[in-house]
């Protein structure tokens, strides 16, 4: 049974006078124990908003509804009272944030802010807190962590305050760890510290973590199982090296033909989606992205794309999907010698090298003949050290 | 810390400079002076010069300002000119009762304006909210003479809860120490009296907290609006914290310091004396001995207790900003 169990988790905030807002709109999703699953999508599509749904930490207003289920070892967190939640959050389930700076009191200690998690949720007090919190900080790397505990936020560097929201969130040894764009507001060569860090906490201890980012090369470093968002609904579901291999759903395919390439010609020009976010179809209507896909067919528009499973465990949200290479492109079903063919080598390669850094996807993608221009995503710090 | 203690302390010296130059200058252009205030109508020229001449108002007004400078800096203030007592003596059996009475109205105004800021930003919209707002602007409003009345006629007149006036029942006979009939009461271990002037405190200061008491829940409230937006509450949530702590450790001590702007601001403009409030309540605090001495141009009692004023707000807002230094370390003074 898989860990977290989201289902059909809808978010819509109504405001007098104004039109209802879906922000997140029938998103579901599983996470099994120990995995590596990655929230991907541009901004606005209901990323973070699901995180937030799920922890319970959406702003108390009027006019804000969640639906759906969000089952959690078998409790469903949306229908839980504000104390078992409050038991639940930075115990079982914790969350790193995005801006390191403003995630922490500026007018309290480093320590405190470790040791009060420590306090609330292992009774520790004292000296005894203390010992623990800078053993904390010490695992997630933050040198003379003594010292650190009595510092303040402003006195650290940003990469240094990210570990220290880590430390935080570790604290308790959490199942499930929630990283909204942890990396977002770091610069280049601490983004990749901080990933290889998350990945060696989450290697060791069985703890799961989602992964929300906008950043592929970020999904490539780490992820095992990617979940492609857009309009408040995942589009498409598949293991990290099927995914970047041979993405379905056009906007999969637009998000990874838009990544920069380090190995393109000078002078050619970047690829983005057309259009905006923004330009989205109500998904009742039809499919949300089609406004702005370059695979739209007339279907498209009129009622919403059912998921289409494959049987190696993918899915997808379209009615015209990309073609899978070297397959006559009716459905993925029509050929299953060569797709399975193809899938076999993918799943071969993905356990080759374990879940070490990827450094994939390159010119052997390529060379599979990728829809779309190929989707190169480019090469992260992280993965050449 | 200890220098910029003795920096702005240095700096008080230039502004009480000033504050003397203009003082004088303003009391002197006033109508009047004190030789009519005593005279009346009636007196001739003659009588008029010769208590001019007494108190040395006849001289050019250099020297009287180089002699007004000149004891000060011995911490001499002079004789009041209508009570023929020295105004160090006037001030500080009158100061005491303002000092009381100040704080009564802000331990008032800040243990329910604080809390009340609080709830009503937590339940923004909600009742409470446009209740405390409403009532707050109703607050600043209400003129502080007629509250005074009312709270008397309704706790003291009909109730008979508490005393309608003065500082103490003389009765008692209390010993006076400081003139703080509070703190002599517990000094001297008379608790009946020590209650007494507790008891006497009440209808007055609850009086003089309106004004503060209201601006106090709206900042409080903006400010805590503010801070529930900030992305660490959300982190506080996310851990799993308990409301108390969430509420104290990370809501409340970050909207603190536009708090404690205004209440430094407020306690050193009540600690200016309260005219209205003493009044109602025969209180004797400076000001209404302030507003007499006003009316009889009492120059040397204007000067001192105005120069002694600023000094106390001076220091109260000293104080204001060293605690800034408690509740946030990014405004750490060196």
């Amino acid at each position: 049974m898989a860990l977290l169990e989201v289902d059909d988790l809808s978010v819509t905030f109504a405001r007098r006078g104004q039109r209802t807002v879906r922000a997140v709109d029938g998103v579901s999703f599983s996470v099994d124990a120990g995995d590596v699953v990655g929230l991907v999508g541009e901004s606005g599509c209901g990323k973070s908003v699901t995180s937030l749904a799920i922890m319970g930490l959406l702003p108390k207003q009027p006019g804000l509804r969640v639906g759906g289920k969000a089952m959690f070892d078998g409790t469903d967190l949306l229908q839980l009272d504000d104390r078992s939640r409050r038991d639940i959050r930075g115990r079982d389930i914790a969350m790193i944030f995005q801006d390191p700076l403003s995630s922490l009191n500026p007018v309290v200690p480093i320590g405190l802010q470790v040791t009060e998690v420590l306090t609330r949720h292992r009774g520790m007090k004292g000296d005894a807190a203390a010992k623990e919190a800078a053993e904390l900080l010490d695992r997630v790397g933050i040198p003379d962590p003594k010292r650190r505990l009595k510092e303040y936020p402003h006195q650290l560097s940003g990469g240094m305050r990210q570990r220290a929201l880590i430390a935080m969130a570790v604290a308790c040894q959490p199942r499930l760890l929630i990283a909204d764009e942890p990396t977002t507001a770091l610069d280049v060569t601490i983004q990749a510290q901080i990933l290889e860090l998350l990945k060696d906490l989450v290697r060791g201890s069985g703890t799961a973590l989602v992964m929300i980012t906008h950043d592929l090369g970020v999904v490539a470093g780490m992820c095992d199982t990617v979940n492609v968002l857009y309009g408040g609904r995942v589009v498409e579901t598949a293991r990290r090296r099927p995914l970047f291999r041979e993405p379905r759903h056009p906007y999969t395919v637009g998000l990874l033909a838009s990544v920069p390439r380090l190995d393109a010609g000078r002078g050619e020009r970047l690829n983005p989606i057309p259009g905006s976010v923004r330009d989205l179809l109500p998904w009742p209507e039809g499919c949300a992205f089609a406004p702005r896909c370059t695979r739209r067919v007339d279907a498209c528009v009129g009622e919403p794309p059912d998921l289409v499973l494959t049987h190696d465990g993918r899915s997808y949200r379209c009615i015209n999907p990309a073609p899978l290479p070297g397959i006559v492109p009716t459905t993925a079903a029509a050929s299953p010698t060569a797709a399975a063919s193809s899938i076999a080598a993918a799943e071969s390669a993905d356990t080759a090298d374990g879940d070490g850094p990827a450094p994939v996807i390159g010119a052997e993608a390529l060379d599979a003949g990728t829809p779309a221009g190929g989707p190169v995503p480019a090469p992260r710090e992280e993965e050449k050290s | 810390m200890f220098r910029f203690i003795v920096r702005r302390l240095l700096q008080l010296i230039p502004t009480l400079f000033g504050l003397s130059i203009l003082l004088f200058i303003w009391l002197r252009r006033l109508p009047g002076g004190p030789e009519t205030a005593i005279l009346g109508e009636r007196g001739t020229p003659e009588m008029r010069a010769a208590i001019r001449r007494n108190l040395g108002l006849d001289e050019p007004i250099l020297i009287q300002y180089g002699r007004f400078v000149r004891r000060m800096i011995r911490l001499d203030l002079g004789t009041s000119i209508s009570t023929k007592r020295e105004v160090t003596t006037e001030f500080l059996q009158r100061f005491p009762g303002t000092v009381e009475l100040t704080i009564t109205a802000m331990v008032i105004a800040i243990g329910i304006g604080i809390p009340l800021g609080y709830l009503a930003a937590r339940r923004r919209g909600q009742f409470l909210d446009h209740a405390s707002v409403g009532g707050s602007l109703i607050g600043i409003c209400i003129p502080v003479f007629f509250l005074a009345y009312i709270l008397k006629a309704i706790f003291s007149e009909n109730l008979g809860w508490f005393p309608s006036s003065g500082r103490q029942d003389p009765t008692l006979g209390a010993t006076r120490i400081t003139n703080f009939f509070v703190l002599d009461g517990l000094m001297t271990r008379e608790w009946d009296a020590a209650a007494d002037a507790l008891w006497h405190l009440v209808l007055p200061g609850m009086a003089l907290a309106s004004i503060p008491l209201a601006i106090i829940v709206r900042i409080t409230r903006a400010s805590v609006l503010e801070v529930l937006n900030e992305d660490f509450v959300r982190t506080a949530e996310a851990k799993g914290l308990t409301e108390n702590v969430v509420r104290r450790r990370h809501v409340l001590r970050n909207a603190m310091l536009p708090v404690a702007t205004s209440i430094g601001l407020l306690t050193g403009g009540l600690l200016s004396g309260a005219v209205l409030t003493e009044t109602v309540f025969a209180f004797s605090g400076i000001g209404a001995f302030l507003a007499d001495s006003i009316s009889q141009r009492d120059y040397p009692v204007l000067m001192g207790f105005i120069m002694i004023i600023a000094v106390v707000y001076v220091l109260v807002n000293l104080i204001v900003d060293l605690s800034y230094s408690l509740i946030d370390p990014r405004v750490r003074v060196r």
